[in-house]
């Protein structure tokens, strides 16, 4: 029988209760949301349980959220069952004074370079990452410019005298 | 050589050498940059630093409407940009729930599977060339500058084509471009021909097959906690193809297989991304009699009815109201978009290369991801050359067909 999404949710339900809030399916796409401290729990269990078989990790990012008062950061897990061929979606929220999560390297090798991008642009601290630093800024950089408080500048600005370029 | 030499303790021969391979190194094809250390020539360990031509794409295209972030696209893989160009159109028209006629979607698939083509081509010659064997590359070479006749033919450039648009492609396909396309596929005297003698220079050669048998390998258990897609993955044994595994763009109307490789080293990567060249050929035959048998007006068809988001011909802008009206809210980029979030995954030339767009109803995303498969699956790249030749390493590195836009974003 392949897995359904329904099955996904009675299974995560069963076994982790009301910690899992949030159903929802965008396109199609089964989503739910964990709390912070229960992310590797949730991504350990989707990845042991021989039904649930979800081994492969399509994607992971962060979104900020600057309004949302103490869970401004999102991590976003985007997790695939090859062999039932059916994804799943799974949110974190943190706060942006203390972005602690736990690392996922230990379940996917593939997180390591994913949590280096987002600790790069968000500032996540992936708690036991083997190697968190700077993947595609500079190391010297002291701010995490994905952030909402970080706009792209202003195009039409003319306070900037910089005859190389034309402006 | 009979006699075994034993070096002194201390002897120089005993130490590793830090050696620093790029970032600006000719042989590793784009600016990538690793620190060996080398035991001798061979490797002991290595690190690999990226972002050396990271542009910031996730960031400017937080400011921009969606049909501006085209051109983003375009500059991720570079050698294929038409498929970067229609996954993204995809995910935009899954958001806005734009359907696609489907002649629409076969003339996306023509240029998709051109694109695929394109990208296999140069990976595999270059592998010859970083091999010693210089003249595959020339032979396919002058296919490449085909396919880029047929998309210049289509949309006016070359390389980075920002090909297409959201609902479909801004003129329909001339009689030239079918020419071209037909030329192109001609089995005596286009690709197929020249691919046949590609083979026949590179597979059961035998200085070719010393070089790239066992090298780089990886386990397929190993590939997919790597998060590897595409070919790599292929090749080491998963049929893992979101063509198949998520249709898109009309893919389950066609009739390929899916090569699947077994060992996952270089000889493996080299085979899937040749079969995979003779199924996408394949696909293009099967395609381009689909689009044949619309006749009439369905032949005229080359975009979606989307007034919204699809730019009005100009002559109706300037006798139409409406058009008028729509032109202007498209250009200025006034468009507001649903709210929602996306995930939208297509098989690019490297495997899946996944949008994540969420919409909080504004102009521009919210927020959106590229998932690049090179990033992900270059971090395997230490292991794979642990304990190899510095030579091997090169290829290994071309046979991953690593693109530094891509890796960087």
């Amino acid at each position: 029988m392949a897995l359904t999404k329904e099955r996904i949710k009675e299974k995560l339900t069963e076994k982790f209760g009301e910690q899992l809030t949030d159903w929802q399916e965008p396109y199609g796409l089964l989503t739910c949301t964990a709390p912070k401290d229960f992310n590797l729990k949730v991504l350990q269990f989707l990845f042991d349980d021989d039904e649930l078989q979800f081994r492969f990790l399509s994607d992971l990012q962060a979104v900020h959220y600057p309004d949302n008062a103490g869970a401004e950061l999102a991590v976003v897990y985007h997790l695939h069952n090859l062999v039932d061929n059916i994804r799943l979606r799974l949110k974190v929220f943190t706060s942006v004074l203390q972005p602690d999560v736990y690392s996922a390297t230990a379940l996917y090798q593939s997180a390591n370079f994913m949590e280096r991008e987002t600790y790069d642009f968000y500032g996540v601290n992936f708690v036991g990452h083997p190697n968190l630093k700077r993947i595609l800024n500079v190391d010297e950089m002291d701010y995490f410019p994905m952030r909402k408080e970080f706009p792209l500048e202003d195009q039409t600005r003319i306070d900037k005298d910089d005859d190389m370029f034309g402006r | 050589m009979s006699e075994h030499i034993t070096l002194p303790e201390g002897s120089i021969e005993k130490h590793t050498n830090t050696l620093n391979l790029g970032p600006t190194h000719p042989a590793t094809h784009g600016v990538f940059q690793n620190i060996l250390e080398m035991d001798g020539e061979r490797i002991r360990k290595a690190e690999s630093t990226v972002g050396y031509i990271h542009r910031a794409f996730e960031k400017i295209a937080e400011r921009r409407p969606l049909y501006q972030i085209t051109p983003l696209t375009d500059r991720l893989n570079y050698c294929s940009s038409p498929l970067n160009n229609m996954g993204w159109h995809l995910t935009c028209e899954k958001l806005l729930g734009i359907q696609i006629p489907k002649r629409v979607q076969y003339l996306r698939v023509i240029i998709m599977e051109l694109a695929r083509i394109a990208d296999h081509l140069i990976c595999n010659s270059i592998i010859g060339v970083d091999a010693g064997a210089y003249t595959g590359f020339l032979y396919v070479m002058q296919f490449r500058e085909l396919i880029y006749e047929i998309w210049e033919e289509v949309c006016g450039s070359r390389l980075t084509t920002n090909i297409g648009r959201i609902g479909g492609f801004e003129r329909n396909f001339t009689n030239t471009a079918f020419e071209k396309l037909e030329k192109f596929l001609h089995p005596k005297t286009g690709y197929p021909a020249q691919l046949a003698e590609f083979e026949r220079l590179f597979t059961r050669n035998r200085i070719f097959m010393d070089r790239t048998i066992g090298c780089g390998a990886i386990s397929a258990e190993r590939a997919l906690n790597y998060g590897f897609t595409g070919p790599n993955l292929r090749a080491a044994g998963v049929d893992y193809d979101v063509r198949v595994h998520e249709p898109y763009s009309g893919y389950q109307d066609f009739d390929f297989s899916v090569p699947v490789g077994k060992t996952g080293d270089c000889y493996d990567r080299y085979l899937v991304r040749n079969e995979e060249m003779w199924q996408s050929l394949k696909i293009l035959n099967q395609a381009y009699e689909k689009v044949k048998e619309f006749k009439g007006a369905e032949a005229e068809v080359f975009h979606a009815d989307s007034p919204a988001y699809y730019l009005p011909p100009k002559k109706d802008v300037y006798t139409k109201m409406e058009a008028l009206i729509y032109h202007f809210k498209i250009i200025m980029g006034e468009t507001e978009m649903p709210v929602g979030e996306v995930y939208n995954a297509i098989e690019a030339a490297n495997g899946e290369l996944g949008f994540y767009l969420i919409s909080d109803g504004g102009r521009t995303p919210y927020r959106l991801h590229f998932r690049r498969p090179c990033f992900i699956y270059y971090q395997a790249y230490p292991e794979l050359i642990k304990g190899s030749m510095l030579s091997d390493a090169i290829i290994t590195m071309s046979s991953l067909n690593l693109i530094a836009g891509e890796l960087d974003a």
